[in-house]
């Protein structure tokens, strides 16, 4: 396969069908994990594992599931999976584990897996969905990173509080002075919507700036083919 | 092979999804045995070190993990299902009970606590272990989230004891008490205070019963 088919799905996933701000799926674990950039990359990093392994599960089977049945077939897959990752994840890698441990259960409800099975495993072959599932969950991490780091900032003044259990001595940033009151709603679930608009209509603009830019400057009629 | 009629579509269908159901019911059941000693060893460890949080190691010399009583569900500490009850001992002499309690009452919901109350009716120790309180806001009961790093909050209750502090005064300022509290986030604080002036009296009424009972036995 060429590598034109990786880039394209690399740019699928990272920007052009990104699951946090176009596609809009997955909103559940995106809104309520995002309150600070330590949870919200743990979140995304478990999302990335999770999405692989679905996705490669599910191109290798592929042409064992009757269409009619695919669905619960899916869910099946996607639920064990996420159970034998979280159990594997428990007993041999206990320390990241207590980190990212809580989040892998919330995967199972993140229909981003969901839809990228229907939409992309099950039609496609093993490396290119697993690849595929990988760079959903970048383009889930990019968002959710800019997320968190920003109602973290509006609403605490910090930035990576949190990482001192990951990392051991390292220290949150205290980026506005320390008396700073916090802005609370940037925390509660009504800022997570109000940030996510934010950056929805950052992208569009910059998609917007990017096509007018490309347009050609003369007519179409009189550009020449090259 | 022929095309199949609808009943024998929805039967090989039926059947690839029972083939798919015992497959992924087998694999994660393998999963399961494969790691269940693995993770039952890590969360003795994490209990232990959560228990060491509420009690210095030094002050007891028992395998406290395997030295408990189970109680029956008691209002007092919040639980509704029996609770495992761990004690500490020095030489074979009582040192401290640690118990599990619940604030139900907290600002999204029940809070999750573990108190240690020494021999002598005072506390040694309290950690939060569950909550769901606001980040930022009601969090602070929670040793990791409290933005005071040398005085924590929640080790206000260390080597307090009904002696040094009446019971009715067992309540956070706004309330007449005599705990702290950060202003905004009274609600949790309060749930917090509450559950431990429960705990520590549900110690005092039952230590002797549960210090007498035989290991692993139900009181």
């Amino acid at each position: 396969m060429s590598d034109s088919v990786y880039r394209d799905i690399a740019y699928n996933g990272a920007w052009k069908q990104n699951p946090g701000v176009v596609q809009l799926i997955g909103l559940c674990p995106i809104l309520a994990i995002s309150t600070n950039l330590v949870n919200a990359v743990s979140l995304g990093l478990a999302t990335i594992l999770v999405m692989a392994v679905a996705n490669l599960a599910v191109a290798a089977l592929r042409n064992l599931i009757p269409y009619e049945i695919r669905i619960p077939i899916f869910i099946l897959i996607i639920a064990a999976l996420v159970t034998v990752v979280d159990l594997a994840f428990n007993a041999w890698l206990h320390s990241l584990y207590l980190v990212l441990g809580i989040f892998v259960p919330l995967i199972v409800t993140n229909c981003i897996v969901l839809a990228r099975v229907e939409a992309f495993a099950a039609k496609n072959p093993v490396w290119e969905s697993t690849f595929d599932g990988v760079m959903m969950g970048v383009g889930l991490v990019i968002v959710l990173a800019l997320l968190g780091a920003l109602r973290e900032f509006i609403g605490a003044g910090t930035l990576l509080s949190g990482i001192e259990l990951i990392v051991d001595g390292a220290q949150p940033v205290q980026i506005l002075p320390a008396d700073y009151p916090g802005f609370l709603i940037a925390i509660l679930p009504p800022g997570a919507f109000f940030l996510l608009g934010c950056l929805i209509a950052g992208k569009n603009w910059l998609d917007a700036r990017a096509a007018a830019r490309a347009r050609p400057v003369r007519p179409p009629a009189q550009s020449v083919p090259t | 092979m022929s095309e199949p009629g609808p009943l024998g579509l929805s039967l090989r269908a039926g059947l690839v999804l029972f083939a798919f159901a015992l497959a992924f019911t087998t694999l994660m059941a393998l999963t399961y045995n494969a790691t269940k000693d693995t993770i039952a060893a890590s969360t003795e460890e994490e209990k232990m070190k959560l228990v060491n949080e509420v009690l210095p190691p030094g002050d007891y010399d028992n395998a406290l993990l395997a030295d408990y009583v189970e109680a029956p569900p008691a209002p007092l500490l919040g639980v509704d299902r029996p609770a495992r009850i761990f004690r500490a001992r020095k030489s074979g002499a009582p040192a401290a009970l640690v118990l599990e309690a619940v604030a139900p009452d907290g600002y999204s919901g029940a809070i999750a606590l573990l108190v240690a109350v020494r021999a002598n009716g005072e506390i040694a120790g309290v950690r939060v272990t569950s909550h769901r309180e606001t980040p930022g806001l009601g969090d602070y009961v929670d040793i990791r989230k409290d933005r005071n790093k040398s005085r924590p909050w929640i080790t206000r209750f260390n080597g307090l004891s009904f002696g040094s502090l009446a019971e009715a005064r067992w309540r956070v300022k706004k309330d007449g008490g005599e705990i702290d509290f950060v202003s905004g986030a009274t609600i949790s604080a309060r749930a917090v205070t509450h559950a431990v002036a429960r705990a520590l009296k549900y110690a005092l009424e039952n230590r002797d019963k549960l210090f007498s009972a035989p290991s692993q036995s139900r009181l």
